[in-house]
């Protein structure tokens, strides 16, 4: 070891918790960077891998039914590798232990196990026997969610009668990655599961024996994926097709890729807050000891050390500080990034998604957080490098003070004279005050983020599930009922209120574009279900015409008064031309409204529904639900508040871990910059401050003086995070603008309090640490040296 | 008058008896001071004078409540100062005590006036800041800072700092040491000046023995011990002294 690195070491312990301060930061953007990009790689990677090995199909399509030889044509189409007919109708479930009744979605699969599209992933017990019609598989998050294990049974109302169901084996598939029904946000996976029949049995069930209601496509490489949709379409237009559509609709898909694509965004964003603010560290820490050690640095150079040599041996300062970082923030980046992919794995079903960080990863770790040291290195180094001997021997000049920018206006009285020191101090070096206010800010903001969330989704679950939505269960027929069934729902068991609504699937064009939509019919006067947009307005149901989201006017480039074509893909199919009537700005989904009798007579029919909201008595609840699970004409039944509270739990789950984590990372950079800002300013002003003492002020005093800087960086840095998380998630708003929701741009008071508490403790406990050191000062040493 | 122990007087202010120092210096001990007893009484002018590492700083921090004894010991009136926790001895330096240094120690954020004026806003019945800065000549100075002044000014200031409370000592480490002859002269003629006009105790540290005339008594320290007390009968005034 050379004697400038055994100084190097010497002085790296003196300077330690200077250096674990850079260090812990650097291990934050490491970790973040190790835990994001890794979570981004396995959860691409075990999709694309998945796509691959488990054949999921291109293009889809569900239809009302057509007998199988239409396959066979299917298959003709130009660019169609292969094709999966299927069955695949939703049933009511009885499940152990819940009172309530689920939804299954029940697809047929071949009874002898032969490859498939959208082939499936056995996690657990056996493929379905032959002749055993009894025999389901289960999907693994359902099964999860109700406990529900091989050998289990469920009941099932099918074709109006009670059939046990026997659980031979739990499955995985591609396109149930994000197991989820319709046009909901969050899965419920204890009422919605997927089961898998062999098509022997399922079949005579439904009168689909030697037909199909569902199809998948594979395309051969280079097909066209808009042409064999459309000749699909034609194909199925006379079975009831309700419009093929490719992957980017497949609902799972786009929740799986969504994420992806977030991934991709903040796992460069967040390592990249921590690194600066690590580069500015390294910058304030490096500048003063180089400050401090002028005199070494021209003895150095006047023994004959190279500039080079010179600083290279500061800049090793930097690496050091950094790399250890690194290796802090390597391990506990895969820690965290473990744990996330747990959570991943309760949202998104792979056969196998393994985190990993690969050498890639690590080598960028490490690249990365070099360069941030050279970065923050580079202003100090330039100062040592081009310090001639000579004058590195002297004393540095004292440090020039000016009268404040408010002094100048004559202000100073209303400031003590420790606030015009603090004031001055500032001042003088403005660009390190700003820059230290800013990496306060950012922890601000990184907490302002993390609690944003709950807010936006408080304010999501205050729209969607307590305004607009006011029913307590919402019953779907199987097929739309004509005017008797208006009738019979408002007499079930406990029913206080009943509102019919239609719902139609159709595809609506505008010139070169087109959405596959279900139109809901709703009637004026509806109170259980209201459209309500972001700024809670109900809007009303236009008498005539459409009303559509605001998403879906977009999607479609039309505004109201345009007049867009609307192919019904139900019954006669008719295709009309309807205006928009009008545009809601609602956070979730895409939707089509109508005034129901308007959709009605679209239809040409007699007013027919698809189902109701209902407003119940709770003390007829168990009643009413063990009636709806046995009501076959009922295929669905969601009650609101359930939903609510899965809703509630998921996000809970998903978002107490990131939140944990942000809150650590905050306290970890406000931590950093008071104590590395606090420790620069008593080696700067040490002697000042000692000075102080022997004249007789209390340690509490210059406690103030020094610390004081740190709290008025820290009162600036508060409304500038404020501003600063405000942005961000404004920015997040826009980013977040996918078709299956928005969010909302809404942060409550108590975010900001939260905010600026953990950052006022952080602060307040260095604050502390400080304190103690000033304990320590040597007030006779002042008394005989010169700074 | 001369001899080799200080007589204790009971109008003294100081009482400082018996007093030893030993620092522990890794694995040397330092006995900086062995067995000094030594009164000071109202009003007096002191110099300290000895070679370096003759324990005459170390006798100072004690005398200023810097440092305390290792054993023997020091009353102020009926303080003791031995016996006092830092939060007294603070008190006591903040009440009582001014300080000159040999760098001046100004806090290079104010300004002189704002200087001066750190230590009034902390004292009970201060002078009038502006008051004293005139006093050691520089009412045209007030609104300058210490990177604009030159070193004897610094020194005044630091002066002017030091007795605007009021202190019942001034305690002056080489107060001269980094300035040279003609500001040395300058800022002597106003430490005589205070001590004269407000009847401060004043002790004074050099190694300068021609400052020694200007003394009521000269106390002379070798190896941590009060070698001799020599009492001036005729004092001379700063501007006759020369070095």
């Amino acid at each position: 070891m050379t004697s400038l690195h055994r100084k190097l070491f010497r002085d790296l312990w003196h300077l330690r918790g200077q250096m674990l301060a850079v260090a812990l930061v650097v291990a934050c953007g490491i970790a973040t960077w190790v835990t994001m990009r890794g979570a981004w790689g396995a959860i691409e990677s075990a999709q694309q891998d998945y796509y691959t090995r488990y054949r999921f199909a291109g293009i889809f399509a569900q239809l009302k039914r057509a007998p199988d030889a239409l396959a066979r044509q299917i298959a003709l189409i130009p660019g169609v590798a292969s094709v999966q007919p299927r069955v695949v109708v939703e049933v009511n479930l009885d499940v152990p232990g819940l009172a309530d009744p689920a939804v299954g979605r029940v697809i047929s699969i071949p009874e002898h196990r032969r490859p498939m599209l959208n082939d499936l992933f056995l996690v657990e017990g056996r493929y379905v026997e032959p002749g055993r019609p009894e025999e389901v598989l289960v999907s693994a998050a359902f099964a999860a969610a109700n406990q529900l294990g091989v050998g289990k049974t469920i009941g099932a109302v099918i074709n109006g009668r009670w059939e046990k169901l026997k659980i031979v084996g739990i499955a995985l598939s591609p396109e149930y990655v994000y197991e989820i029904r319709g046009a909901e946000v969050f899965p419920d996976n204890r009422r919605f599961g997927v089961l898998w029949m062999s098509r022997e049995a399922l079949g005579p069930m439904f009168n689909m024996e030697g037909a199909f209601n569902d199809v998948s496509l594979a395309l051969a490489p280079g097909a066209s994926q808009a042409g064999v949709i459309e000749r699909l379409d034609t194909l199925l237009a006379p079975y009831g097709g309700l419009g093929a559509y490719d992957r980017e609709e497949q609902i799972s898909h786009r929740f799986t890729s969504d994420e992806i694509a977030q991934d991709r965004v903040t796992g460069i964003f967040v390592p990249a807050i921590f690194l600066g603010i690590a580069a500015f560290l390294i910058h304030i820490v490096l500048s003063r000891l180089i400050a401090t050690q002028r005199n070494y640095i021209g003895l150095l150079k006047a023994f004959g050390y190279s500039d080079a040599s010179v600083g290279l041996h500061y800049l090793e300062f930097a690496l050091v500080a950094v790399l250890a970082g690194t290796a802090l923030g390597i391990p506990l980046g895969i820690w965290l990034g473990r744990g996330l992919a747990g959570i991943y794995q309760d949202f998104f079903r792979f056969p196998e998604l393994r985190f990993s960080a690969g050498p890639r990863i690590l080598l960028w770790a490490v690249g990365i957080s070099a360069a941030a040291a050279c970065l923050g290195a580079l202003g100090g180094l330039r100062s040592a490098i081009s310090l001639p001997p000579a004058e590195a021997m002297r004393p540095e000049s004292p440090p020039r003070f000016r009268r404040g920018l408010a002094e100048q206006f004559g202000l100073e009285r209303l400031v003590s004279l420790s606030g015009r020191m603090i004031l001055r101090n500032l001042e003088r070096r403005p660009w390190k005050a700003i820059l230290s206010a800013l990496g306060m800010a950012c922890a601000v903001a990184i907490l302002i983020i993390g609690f944003y969330f709950y807010d936006a989704i408080d304010y999501i679950v205050q729209v969607e599930f307590q305004t607009a939505q006011r029913d307590d269960v919402t019953i779907t027929f199987n097929e739309p009922r004509g005017t008797q069934a208006r009738h019979d729902v408002g007499h079930l068991v406990g029913v206080l209120r009943a509102e019919p609504f239609r719902t139609v699937p159709a595809r609506l064009r505008f010139g070169p574009r087109s959405r596959r939509i279900g139109i809901t019919g709703l009637s004026p006067d509806a109170e259980l279900r209201r459209v309500v947009d972001r700024q809670l307005q109900v809007i009303p149901i236009p008498p005539d015409g459409l009303l559509l989201s605001s998403k879906l006017a977009a999607i479609l480039g039309v505004a109201p008064g345009d007049a867009v074509t609307v192919e019904v893909l139900e019954g006669s199919r008719p295709v009309r031309r309807v205006l928009v009537a009008g545009l809601a700005d609602q956070l979730i989904g895409i939707s089509a409204y109508m005034d129901i009798h308007g959709l009605n007579r679209l239809l040409r029919e007699e007013g027919s529904i698809s189902g109701a909201n209902l407003a119940v008595d709770s003390a007829a609840t168990p009643a009413l639900y063990s009636l709806l699970k046995q009501t076959p004409s009922v295929s669905g039944v969601q009650v609101r508040e359930a939903m609510l509270e899965s809703f509630r739990q998921t996000i809970a789950r998903s978002l107490s871990m990131s939140t944990m984590a942000l809150v650590a990372f905050a306290c970890v950079i406000a931590g950093a910059m008071v104590y590395n800002g606090a420790r620069i300013a008593l080696s700067e002003r040490g002697h000042e401050l000692a000075s102080l003492r022997v004249l007789g002020f209390t340690q509490g005093e210059i406690a103030v003086m020094l610390l004081g800087e740190q709290a008025f960086l820290m009162l600036v840095s508060l409304p500038l995070g404020f501003a600063l998380g405000y942005v961000i998630c404004y920015a997040l708003t826009i980013a977040m603008q996918t078709e299956l929701y928005r969010m909302p741009l809404v942060l409550t008071p108590k975010t900001y309090v939260i905010a600026f508490s953990v950052v006022a403790l952080a602060s307040v406990f260095t604050g502390i640490l400080i304190f103690r050191r000033l304990r320590r000062m040597d007030l006779i040493g002042v008394l005989k040296t010169r700074e | 008058m001369k001899g080799a122990r200080a007589q204790t007087s009971p109008e003294a202010v100081f009482h400082v008896h018996e007093v030893t120092k030993v620092y522990r210096m890794g694995d040397v001990e330092v006995h900086a001071l062995r067995g000094v007893t030594l009164d000071l009484l109202p009003g007096e002018f002191v110099v300290l004078l000895g070679p370096s590492g003759s324990g005459k700083s170390t006798l100072l921090n004690i005398l200023g409540g810097l440092d305390v004894p290792t054993s023997g010991e020091v009353y102020y009136r009926d303080h003791n100062l031995t016996a006092a926790a830092a939060e007294e001895l603070t008190r006591y330096r903040r009440e009582h005590v001014g300080f000159v240094f040999q760098f001046y120690n100004l806090i290079p954020s104010l300004t002189a006036l704002e200087n001066t004026q750190l230590v009034t806003d902390i004292s009970e019945n201060p002078l009038d800041a502006e008051e004293c800065l005139r006093l050691v000549g520089l009412a045209e100075r007030l609104h300058h800072f210490p990177a604009q002044l030159s070193g004897g000014e610094q020194q005044r200031v630091a002066i002017a700092r030091a007795v605007v409370k009021r202190p019942e000592v001034l305690l002056c480490d080489e107060p001269t040491g980094a300035l040279d002859y003609m500001t040395g002269k300058l800022v002597l003629e106003i430490l005589e000046r205070v001590n004269r006009e407000l009847r401060t105790i004043t002790v004074v540290i050099t190694h300068n023995a021609a400052i020694a005339a200007m003394a009521d008594r000269v106390i002379h320290i070798s190896s941590g011990t009060i070698a001799s007390i020599t009492r001036n009968e005729k004092k001379v005034s700063p501007d006759q002294i020369s070095w």
